[in-house]
């Protein structure tokens, strides 16, 4: 199968779904040079750098008819969008008794590596996860965003499609034949019987080397990817750890009230699941930081795959008497 | 501003200007309604009364076609009305009644009617510029001729999104109206407080379109410089600022008790230059109306306000369960 970024694999989706469906437009400070040759500068529009406004019309013309794509680029940007967003997009479908409907995406860029400090290394997403109204998604792999966005674009609310900018130049197998994934349907990339672990993105990808290293001791994980954080599939998260009975998860983000917290309470407060846990739940995450600038620096802050090993270490640890799995 | 300045009646059938009246005075009397019912415990949360202010929403909407499209603010009732929405599923919405505009989930802030170009109140001061701008932006991009209105304060007027669409209106050439709502508070602080000029209006000079003011208690001023703004619009000339000095005579919310900072004499003023008055006045002086045509108006209205509260009243609430539904569409 052919090769693309995961930034072109992304490209490649909206760049179809505006071939399929004229009602569709781009709006971005910096328009993506692909799309206006193709589309024209009406349909791919260079804005002036106001997301506020951006994110705003882009609800009006949604609730016109149209299905506009609003790249905020990096999730930094939409922090002066944040009214148009929270209290505006997210939910003025419901509070208008759901008369119209607003289809509409959003793009963003989040995480770090990029030792760009902290106004330009953000994972900020548990923030949106936390506003009823809003759809959104984190994929680890340029098939998971072609398809996510396909999705996203074809749906008749408002998605955030968060970009993991350190996986942007990263190369996947990705078909040449229309294909899509399905919102709220997480993937497991690696099957596993000791412990599970839930990581999103670029911690996709180290989860899945710990897991290869481990494995050269016997140990056997699971490497599972919501890919959506709203809604999140609670039943393949809740599924795996009643079989590996161990939950590791992962994320680039700070631990506090976020997304790993997230899972963390759903795997918990389950009984069913709660039922099978051998070990207290850990979480691998950021520190709970601004992310600094020096490398010597922002490497301590986070994650990363022998962090994830320590984890999985620290749960195989934690099942009383059951010291190793292995 | 005296009554003296008013704008002669322009060249229009009288059945406009007499519909013009009406749509006046069914929003004084919807409000004054809203206001006892409130105070009354019939309805909740916060309301935000429009009066004193009604020329400026119908006078804006009567240049408009069904198909054009405005957005309104946290004080919305007279936008909806001057728009054409329905009073029975307004009056339920503030009710909180499944049969509302937003099935009981919005209230009087809001009021949203799509269906007749009605993109909703808007609880979030400068909240719905964007929004709107965006409407414009559909307008343009479908090409039929349709433009779009934005009503909004002075209040909002010093908040970003205001010069954020006005320069993204100005600059994509948007068949817009931004009609600033000058009733000279933003909540209770005075606009020479917070205003570095005097006129709003003013600052359309700073993104290259027309900025007017405009006697807001006048509503054929309001109306021609509605018009003219339209005009331009459709033929692609681009956005236009309008700046209607007005004043709400009430307080800034309806609540038993609430604080009004204005100097009374103030208020007694501006309810001697009562828009809808001046309105009646006109319509007489030109033959228009007389003593039993302003009567059966004036029933006709209560009649359907009446007619309104017996809708809300028998209709139900929502079931507790309907708290989930439309959080997303499908």
């Amino acid at each position: 199968m052919r090769e693309l970024t995961y930034s072109e694999a992304a490209v490649e989706a909206v760049a179809e779904e505006m071939r399929r469906d004229p009602k569709i437009f781009y709006m971005s400070t910096d328009a993506i040079a692909p799309l206006v040759r193709e589309f024209g500068a009406e349909r791919v529009r260079a804005t002036p750098i106001t997301e506020a406004a951006l994110t705003g019309m882009a609800i009006g013309a949604a609730g016109c008819g149209f299905r506009p794509i609003v790249d905020w680029r990096q999730v930094t940007f939409c922090f002066v969008a944040m009214d148009q967003i929270v209290n505006q997009a997210a939910k003025i479908h419901y509070m208008f008794g759901g008369q119209v409907t607003f289809p509409i995406l959003y793009r963003a860029s989040v995480g770090g590596g990029g030792l760009t400090a902290a106004q330009h290394s953000q994972s900020p997403y548990s923030m949106f996860m936390n506003v009823a109204g809003l759809k959104m998604f984190l994929p680890s792999t340029p098939y998971d965003i072609k398809g996510l966005i396909k999705t996203a674009i074809r749906d008749n609310n408002p998605v955030i499609s968060f970009e993991s900018g350190r996986l942007m130049t990263r190369k996947g197998p990705v078909p040449e034949e229309d294909y899509t994934v399905p919102l709220g349907k997480a993937d497991i990339k690696r099957e596993g019987s000791d412990v599970t672990v839930v990581a999103l993105a670029w911690l996709v990808h180290e989860a899945l080397a710990a897991a290869e290293e481990l494995a050269r001791e016997g140990i056997s994980v699971e490497v599972v990817d919501p890919r959506t954080l709203v809604p999140l599939d609670r039943e393949t998260i809740r599924g795996s750890v009643q079989k590996t009975g161990r939950l590791v998860i992962a994320d680039e983000a700070g631990p506090t009230a976020g997304f790993s917290a997230e899972v963390a309470a759903i795997a918990t407060e389950d009984p069913a699941t709660f039922a099978r846990l051998k070990a207290p739940v850990k979480r691998v995450c950021a520190l709970q930081v601004p992310i600094p600038y020096s490398p010597v620096l922002e490497n301590h802050v986070f994650p990363d795959r022998q962090r994830i090993i320590e984890g999985i270490r620290e749960v195989l640890r934690g099942g009383a008497g059951q010291a190793s799995a292995a | 501003m005296s009554l003296s300045t008013q704008s002669p009646a322009p060249n229009l059938p009288p059945d406009k200007q007499r519909e013009m009246l009406r749509r006046m005075l069914t929003i004084r009397r919807f409000e004054e309604r809203a206001s006892d019912d409130y105070l009354a415990g019939k309805i909740y949360g916060v309301v935000h009364c429009y009066i004193g202010e009604e020329a400026v929403a119908v006078g804006v909407c009567s240049a408009l076609d069904r198909g054009d499209r405005i957005i309104s603010t946290h004080r919305g009732h007279g936008h909806c009305i001057a728009k054409g929405a329905d009073l029975n599923r307004m009056m339920a919405e503030l009710y909180g009644r499944q049969t509302g505009y937003c099935k009981g989930k919005g209230g009087s802030m809001h009021i949203a009617d799509f269906g007749i170009g009605m993109l909703g109140a808007n609880g979030i001061v400068a909240g719905g510029i964007a929004i709107v701008t965006g409407a414009g932006l559909a307008a343009k991009m479908e090409g039929k001729g349709g433009v779009a209105v934005s009503f909004f304060g002075d209040g909002a007027s010093n908040a970003g999104p205001f010069h954020e669409c006005l320069n993204i209106a100005a600059t994509w050439k948007l068949p817009m109206l931004y009609v600033c709502e000058n009733n000279m508070y933003a909540a209770n602080t005075a606009a020479a407080a917070t205003h570095a000029l005097g006129d709003v209006a003013a600052r359309a000079a700073g993104y290259g379109i027309p900025g007017v003011v405009v006697d807001g208690n006048d509503i054929f001023a309001v109306y021609q410089a509605a018009n003219r703004a339209v005009d331009r619009a459709r033929s692609g000339g681009g956005p236009s600022l309008i700046e209607c000095k007005t004043y709400r005579w009430r307080a800034h919310t309806e609540r038993r008790g609430m604080a009004d900072v204005r100097d009374p004499s103030e208020i007694e003023a501006w309810k001697g230059r009562d828009p809808i008055a001046q309105l009646e006045r006109q319509l007489r002086e030109q033959g228009y109306l007389d003593d039993a045509e302003l009567q059966t108006m004036e029933r006709d209205i209560l009649g359907a306000l009446e007619a309104a509260v017996a809708f809300a009243e028998a209709s139900p609430f929502p079931l507790p369960q309907q708290a989930a539904d439309d959080v997303f569409a499908a």
